[in-house]
């Protein structure tokens, strides 16, 4: 094999499209005092959620862009230019798809929703833009006791659930882009599962971006009471713009005594969007939080999802693959914080980098001195396919006291021009060959998700190693 | 019948000529041997007729059937019909021997046919038992932590598998013990036939005693330099290579 040649442009054309839209609503470019106003009067939200969104833009304002340890690319968002609320339709999602505006409907259908629903999902969520244009949850799920609804609806129907852990378990603060989503958030979902309740099928939302110079900062909100269980997956795609996109958004996980909450994302966003997350797990006594995170696609991706153990016996696990395909730069990783007593946590971590791509890890556990049989599991993997790949990783573990363990295990490898001969020799095409051997690279991950999930990613990784060799 | 004929053949990595004008008819329907001495280029030519891109053809020609594969990449050769069942075969991770062989055969449809999984699944059962591979062998990842033994015997269940016109065994005898000799050479005997030829190079005459040849070519300094009849491989045995190799040396004034 010569060193293969990537193009430049990587075909990922499921999600490369577009109708055009009326905005009904549109609060135009730039965040300001005024920009919130308008959110919060299009909205009709209480006082309290207006003051918490000033506040939380002077927090944005003041931090400074993280590039003392970030990439610099951030310094090329121009948040002067991006359009931070645009809804077509109204404010409120529709419960049957024949109510969804024509030409948003038709989107969701080609990027395959509504089948997806039918076929195996427990509630779908739609947002387009700023706000969800369909929700739905199925009757039986509904009648349990279950909840799901957006964000913005959460927030005036159920005040009391949405008040006590919205912002607790990531504070406004936490991060530039935490504040950012804090001053700025419409959509994301709202889940709360009534204790004992375990939700058979997942419940599923899909971000979409349509708009150019665009900022999407959904915010979602899961709980799960004693002894619930729930998996929530999530997929986002946007068409290819020559602009710069911002997606931005803030996920918070409540899992109380005994509950077992699994989040996963299958992201495919197009090369121009910056996207930027913070996603974090609470889990009290006996709780698991398992994230199940694959990060396909954008041009810049800084995403650590975390998990505090608070309570004793608790589990934390970070499953993740990252792809970083030519120009791109996936920067992700874990967070591990033990706060109780024989806490465990695991992460595994696989990269893949091809053409010019970057693949970053940066993993923090931390278990302090005072606690007692606590145990992490750190793997991360990554498999660099041309020489002109990079892969960096940066660990931060401290683990204090003497009755606590952590392992940590770190590996870099490189397909090899001798087993793609190999493949070629049995009759394989070298994209075929350089396909399977990712997917093998991932295979015991892979084998975690849920099926249509697993096919879904291993069609993306066929997309992305097609257009990597020349 | 096919022919794969080498013709005067001149190879090279970088520098360095390795094959010499070599020449070879191999028709379907009979197993040629090349022997000879390490370094002699018998495993480049394995390579070189699977077109590995370490090499350059200087002159010279490679035929499948009267036509020239020398502008073909390695996976159409294969699928044209070459299978190399190589030395040091390659590990894949993650992918296991069932979903790799079910690749390469797919890879063999016109496109939008899809391969039947219970017909395969019957016959990579059919080839496994043949050369007494256990069940649980298809959900190994290809040739990961495999021992010698079982490299090799993978090899030859997917030579079985893909049937090819022509086969290039490179060296298939290397680290297997005599049981293994014997399971291996039983699935190659297997797979003989009026519809392929094989090429089977070897170091020893021990392989071809199980493995018994139509024709044996000794291969010196990366040129043919002695054909014959299976008893040329006992002579070897017998008298070693230096015989071969004397002559050689002096014509090519060492």
């Amino acid at each position: 094999m010569s060193d293969t040649q990537t193009q430049l442009d990587i075909d990922r054309e499921k999600g490369n499209f577009r109708y055009d839209v009326d905005y009904e609503f549109d609060a135009g470019t730039g965040l300001n005092e005024k920009t919130i106003d308008y959110i919060c009067d299009v909205k009709g939200e209480p006082d309290w959620i207006r003051q918490f969104r000033k506040d939380a833009l002077k927090k944005f304002l003041e931090k400074p862009m993280p590039t003392h340890w970030a990439s610099h690319d951030l310094e090329n968002i121009i948040f002067d230019k991006i359009r931070y609320y645009l809804s077509q339709g109204g404010q409120k999602p529709k419960k049957t798809w024949d109510e969804v505006p024509e030409d948003v409907k038709r989107t969701f259908e080609r990027l395959g929703i509504p089948e997806q629903e039918r076929k195996f999902l427990a509630g779908v969520e739609a947002q387009f833009d700023s706000e969800a244009a369909y929700s739905n949850i199925k009757e039986a799920v509904g009648k349990q006791g279950v909840i799901f609804m957006g964000s913005t609806d959460a927030l005036k129907e159920h005040p009391e659930i949405f008040r006590k852990w919205f912002g607790k378990v990531i504070p406004t603060g936490d991060n530039k882009f935490s504040a950012l989503n804090s001053a700025a958030f419409s959509g994301g979902s709202f889940i709360y599962v009534p204790p004992g309740v375990k939700v058979s099928h997942p419940l599923q939302a899909y971000f979409r971006i349509n708009a150019e110079n665009f900022g999407q900062f959904e915010r979602t909100l899961i709980i799960a009471d004693e002894g619930a269980e729930v998996t929530y997956m999530e997929g986002c795609t946007a068409p290819k713009f020559d602009t710069a996109t911002l997606h931005s958004a803030v996920v918070e996980l409540v899992a109380l005594k005994g509950a077992k909450i699994q989040y996963i994302t299958v992201q495919n966003w197009s090369n121009n969007v910056f996207n930027l997350v913070t996603k974090r797990g609470l889990a009290m006594e006996d709780a698991e939080v398992k994230w199940i995170d694959c990060n396909i696609g954008s041009r810049l991706t800084m995403k650590y999802p975390g998990v505090v153990m608070k309570g004793r016996r608790a589990r934390g696990e970070v499953i993740s693959i990252a792809l970083a395909g030519d120009g791109q730069h996936q920067d992700t990783g874990a967070k591990m914080v033990h706060a109780a007593d024989e806490t465990t946590s695991n992460i595994v971590s696989k990269s893949i980098s091809v053409g010019t791509g970057r693949a970053t890890y940066r993993g923090l556990v931390k278990i302090p001195r005072h606690l007692k049989g606590c145990k992490n599991n750190t793997e991360c993997d990554a498999l660099l396919i041309n020489t002109s790949s990079r892969t960096d990783t940066y660990p931060a573990i401290s683990v204090r006291g003497t009755g606590n363990a952590c392992q940590h295990e770190a590996s870099v490898s490189q397909v090899s021009s001798e087993q793609i001969f190999y493949m070629q020799q049995r009759g394989l095409t070298e994209a075929q060959a350089m396909s399977l051997s990712v997917n093998g690279f991932v295979n015991d991950l892979v084998r975690q998700f849920p099926m249509e999930y697993s096919v879904e990613l291993k069609r993306l990784i066929d997309l992305e190693m097609e257009g990597s060799v020349g | 019948m096919k022919h794969l004929k080498i013709d005067n053949l001149h190879v090279s990595i970088g520098d360095r000529e390795i094959l010499r004008g070599l020449s070879l008819d191999l028709p379907t329907g009979q197993v040629h041997a090349i022997m000879g001495p390490n370094g002699s280029g018998k495993s480049t030519l394995a390579k070189v007729i699977a077109g590995h891109p370490d090499y350059t053809v200087t002159s010279g020609d490679i035929l499948f059937d009267g036509e020239s594969i020398l502008e073909m990449e390695p996976d159409a050769r294969a699928r044209k019909g070459i299978f190399l069942a190589f030395q040091y075969p390659s590990e894949i991770p993650g992918v296991t021997i069932a979903n790799f062989l079910r690749a390469a055969l797919q890879a063999r449809l016109p496109e939008g046919e899809e391969l039947e999984a219970t017909e395969y699944y019957a016959k990579l059962y059919e080839k496994m038992d043949l050369l007494e591979m256990p069940r649980t062998f298809t959900s190994r990842a290809v040739n990961e932590g495999f021992s010698g033994g079982e490299k090799k015997r993978c090899e030859i269940l997917q030579m079985a598998m893909l049937q090819p016109t022509f086969a290039l065994l490179d060296e298939t005898d290397s680290g297997l013990d005599i049981d293994a000799l014997k399971i291996v050479s039983h699935g190659v005997n297997s797979l003989r036939g009026p519809e392929t030829g094989m090429l089977v190079i070897t170091h020893y005459q021990r392989l071809l005693n199980y493995i018994v040849p139509d024709f044996v070519h000794v291969m010196v300094n990366g040129r043919i330099v002695e054909s014959g009849t299976k008893e040329l491989a006992l002579k070897l045995e017998a008298e070693g290579y230096d015989w071969a190799t004397e002559p050689e040396a002096e014509a090519v004034g060492v």
